[in-house]
């Protein structure tokens, strides 16, 4: 229960974006079931948000696979550093806790993690976060389907999604380190912005992340042990 | 048909992504490099979604840096509101507020 109240305030960003999402790919000609599987099915908001637009363009089924691949590849890293918190759980757990995995999940559960008691129960805090953030994005899609285009422009509830995701950013800023990965990120990003599907996000990631290993070994390392003290509520 | 079979392969590889090393590798098995990289995931991957979505705007998503970009205004002035109170309630309620009053304004 106090992973799906830590996960509270995040909802608020994602539910218009969910709604956002329903609206858009009504919009661009899916049916409504197509639109509130691909929320069950992918369960990744960037991720749709691309997928609707190539297929509203025509792309062929395989290009999508891939650019839902390298959109989602940062999971892979969400994954890896949340290995070691679940290696004693059971693989039911641990199947379950992969589909619930996302960014939301991941920043409220490692902020758990990092903090020092040793309860072994985090993992439920874990499911309580994604769990509740898949009620939310399943509701919120449908909301977004029924009221489709009644769902005014000038509300601009997308702006929801890169709001939640300043909030969650300014408290990781901890080290110059972390500042110089995340301004060369955001620099690759913005410049590869027309690049076609999602390559930019890849590779602004690859370059923020290496900027700051690199920063960190020039520094002399160990700056970072704090980068996850994030406070949500 | 085809589209939903399309859908099927999207959640497929992102699942398989996200199970990855969860379930399939073992932790230990991560060089330092790489552990080293995973520290500065969280601020690498939310500025690069961040940045474009508020530099490029507007029905024809076109690049505008300028005073005029009521997206980038209202993002700088929720960040400064992040930054102080880290409070994502608060930033998304004053940056929503921050949009919807510029929109108004103009």
């Amino acid at each position: 229960m106090s992973g799906v109240r830590a996960q509270l305030p995040l909802l608020l960003g994602v539910a218009p974006f969910g709604m956002a999402y329903g609206a858009y790919a009504i919009e661009s000609g899916l049916s409504a079931g197509l639109a509130q599987a691909m929320s069950a099915i992918v369960f990744g908001g960037a991720s749709q948000f691309i997928g609707v637009q190539l297929i509203a363009s025509g792309v062929p089924g395989a290009m999508l696979v891939l650019a839902t691949l390298l959109v989602n590849l940062r999971h892979l890293l969400y994954s890896a550093s949340l290995a070691p918190h679940v290696d004693h759980l059971s693989a039911r757990w641990r199947w379950l806790l992969a589909y619930l995995l996302t960014d939301e999940a991941y920043a409220t559960s490692m902020q758990r993690y990092r903090r020092d008691d040793a309860s072994p129960h985090k993992h439920w805090f874990f499911f309580g976060a994604g769990f509740a953030l898949w009620v939310t994005w399943q509701l919120t899609t449908s909301l977004g389907i029924f009221l489709g285009a009644a769902l005014p422009d000038s509300w601009s509830l997308d702006f929801a999604l890169p709001l939640t995701f300043l909030a969650l950013l300014m408290p990781v800023l901890t080290s110059r380190p972390a500042l110089a990965a995340s301004v060369v990120a955001g620099l690759v990003a913005a410049v590869g912005f027309d690049w076609p599907y999602g390559i930019a996000l890849v590779l602004a990631i690859g370059a923020g992340l290496a900027a700051g290993v690199a920063l960190d070994r020039a520094l002399g390392g160990g700056a970072e042990e704090r980068a996850f003290d994030v406070e949500v509520s | 048909m085809n589209l939903w079979l399309t859908i099927v392969g999207m959640g497929l590889v992102t699942y398989a992504i996200r199970l990855s090393v969860l379930v399939f590798v073992s932790h230990t098995h991560l060089p330092g490099a790489v552990r080293d990289a995973l520290r500065f995931v969280m601020p690498a991957v939310l500025f690069a979604i961040i940045l474009p979505s508020v530099l490029y705007v507007g029905e024809d998503q076109s690049f505008e840096l300028t005073l005029g970009n009521q997206r980038l205004v209202a993002a700088c002035f929720a960040a400064t509101v992040a930054w102080f109170t880290k409070s994502v309630w608060l930033t998304v309620a004053t940056g929503m507020a921050a949009l919807w009053l510029l929109q108004w304004a103009w």
